[in-house]
């Protein structure tokens, strides 16, 4: 009773000191995002993706390396999804569980897109930042130079990195990072140009700031919100790179896999009517790419304040 | 706008030097030669070899042989895989076929993307704006190397309409599937950045003041609305332009089409360092080439850009 009673007056002061001070630019935000009924849901449908594949292997029958003997082979006959058998996804063409293999998939497209989607805008932002903080020359050659770097294929450059320095995880999400900041170096240039002639970053000049920490303390949080649009929107787009590497069979290396792996084993085998092998992979690949297009919508709606 | 256009060209030239220097570079940098195999060869025989393709000498000297070859003569080299065939033939063989797909789908890619996007704009809100927005959205996670193995299940394997591959000097039937499973991503960002950018240019006075002084709607859309929210859409066409061709890849792996991405998968599975560097340079001059056009396009209509 009174552990209730505490709650409630903590919601009432909570609800107090709310309608007191004024919502803040990130709960302004959330509500807005929450009002978009497309990007919640597919908040939740990628949460629950992600936390499948951190759960799911507790519940698995088989490892993603094992070969059932049984299905080798005749993957058609005996390897369709069954809760009997174990495999529930069915096996590939080598009897390995399918289920085991979309989790690991799974989980290393996420991590190559998260991770290279955070050296992207690591890279992207500093750069963009300094470049339209210092203006002048030095933002002119800078520019010039992203300016050239966009020109070149870079599908290709990437292929020939592969190839020359090994095929690794690595390498791929280093090459994928270091290729993809240019869109949003430009994006936060453009944003900076806007900031630097406010008050707050004159008066932090006026005091003897630096400029390197002007950049990091007072350019880049109030660059925030835009760059965290356009992660959520750069994510899918490794995601899509990643695979479409793995895919020519130059990304991720077996014994690992990735969706786009997976999805190239799948279509490889459609006409021994083992759809599934198809199938599931690429339901998470297009299910998620759903939803990080939608997250990112919703939080262009939420916090960019000239698309709305 | 001619100093523009000079401009333009001087960050083109420099672009494509850079271009060829990486790869050059990134080409000798990496561990064994084109030469290495499992069973060594004596040292006087990969000494000879090295020496007929000019190996032997110092890589400033190798770089600039090969940059005089490519400008004078427009000479690749040989393969260092096929010793019968140079990247000039090869580059011969696949460029065509590339070349005709790809002019194809792009034009599927603006031809249809444009006029859906600008529907969807006219008439907000209805079953065509939605149908439009869907098939964008969805277009867009069902990239090419998706699209195209269900088109082959589709139409070869359950309706057997078309062949499943093959080019057969570019007859229709095999340039039907390529040329869906290029263009759809691309005509499903074409008409959403049509879309969007026609909205917002409805959405400005000028327009308003066109309806209200009672011109007629054709008029003012085809005066008025049109060029404008073409702008994005030009300024888009030159990374569009370059996810064809990289796509292309997909296209000839899956169709056995035979174009240039096949040879570039395959050089860079057996390591076949002239024929990458010979490709990689014509697809960033064609991509370079391109994004100025794209640019110089863009300066000649906006009236409100000068450089």
């Amino acid at each position: 009773m009174i552990v209730a009673n505490k709650n409630k007056i903590k919601d009432m002061a909570d609800n107090l000191s709310e309608s007191g001070a004024g919502r803040s630019l990130w709960k302004d935000a959330r509500i807005r995002f929450m009002q978009n009924k497309a990007a919640t849901i597919s908040l939740f449908i990628l949460l629950a993706i992600v936390s499948f594949s951190f759960i799911g292997p507790y519940f698995a029958v088989w490892s993603y390396e094992q070969i059932d003997w049984n299905a080798m082979g005749s993957a058609a006959r005996v390897g369709m999804p069954s809760i009997e058998s174990g495999h529930f996804f069915g096996t590939d063409d080598l009897g390995r569980d399918l289920y085991s293999r979309v989790i690991q998939g799974t989980q290393i497209s996420l991590m190559v897109g998260v991770l290279g989607a955070s050296v992207a805008v690591i890279v992207g932002t500093l750069y963009g930042a300094t470049s339209g903080y210092l203006g002048g020359k030095t933002d002119q050659i800078m520019m010039r130079i992203v300016d050239i770097l966009m020109s070149i294929p870079y599908m290709f450059v990437l292929i020939l990195l592969l190839v020359v320095f090994g095929r690794s995880i690595g390498m791929l999400f280093i090459g994928i990072g270091l290729l993809s900041w240019l869109d949003m170096s430009r994006i936060v240039r453009g944003q900076t140009l806007n900031l630097k002639n406010m008050e707050f970053i004159e008066a932090a000049k006026v005091t003897g700031v630096s400029d390197f920490k002007i950049i990091t303390r007072h350019i880049v949080p109030n660059l925030l919100g835009i760059v965290a649009v356009y992660a959520t929107l750069l994510v899918p787009g490794i995601i899509l790179a990643e695979s479409f590497i793995s895919f020519l069979g130059l990304g991720v290396q077996e014994p690992s896999t990735s969706w786009g792996a997976l999805i190239k084993e799948g279509a490889g085998t459609i006409s021994y009517e083992t759809e599934w092998q198809l199938l599931f992979p690429l339901a998470f690949f297009v299910v998620s790419l759903f939803c990080f297009y939608f997250i990112g919508d919703g939080l262009r709606d939420a916090l960019d304040p000239k698309d709305r | 706008m001619i100093n523009y256009i000079i401009k333009r060209i001087g960050i083109a030239i420099p672009t494509l030097l850079i271009l060829i220097a990486v790869s050059f570079y990134l080409m000798h940098a990496a561990p064994g030669g084109p030469f290495t195999s499992e069973r060594p060869l004596p040292p006087q025989v990969l000494a000879n070899i090295e020496a007929k393709y000019g190996l032997d000498q110092p890589i400033w000297r190798q770089m600039i042989n090969y940059l005089w070859g490519v400008i004078t003569q427009f000479d690749f080299g040989p393969s260092y895989k096929y010793h019968d065939r140079t990247v000039n033939e090869i580059i011969g063989h696949g460029f065509p076929i590339t070349l005709k797909y790809g002019f194809w789908s792009f034009i599927v890619a603006v031809g249809v993307g444009i006029p859906l996007g600008a529907i969807a704009a006219i008439r907000k809100n209805t079953w065509i704006d939605y149908l439009a927005v869907g098939i964008s959205i969805g277009a867009q996670v069902l990239p090419n190397f998706v699209m195209a193995p269900l088109l082959i299940i589709v139409f070869t394997l359950w309706l057997d309409w078309l062949p499943g591959g093959g080019w057969n000097g570019g007859a229709w039937q095999y340039l039907i599937m390529p040329i869906i499973a290029l263009s759809t991503s691309y005509m499903a960002s074409i008409a959403r950045i049509t879309r969007s950018s026609m909205l917002e240019v409805l959405n400005t006075n000028y327009i308003r003041t066109a309806k209200s002084k009672g011109l007629p709607t054709k008029v003012i859309f085809f005066r008025h609305v049109l060029k404008p929210s073409l702008l994005p859409v030009i300024s888009y066409l030159g990374p569009a332009f370059v996810g064809l061709i990289t796509g292309s890849v997909i296209i000839d792996i899956y169709f056995s089409t035979g174009g240039m991405g096949y040879f570039f998968v395959n050089a860079a599975f057996n390591r076949d360092y002239s024929v990458m560097m010979g490709i990689t340079i014509v697809v960033g001059s064609l991509t370079i080439l391109f994004s100025l056009i794209a640019d110089l396009l863009y300066a000649w209509i906006d009236p409100k850009i000068r450089y």
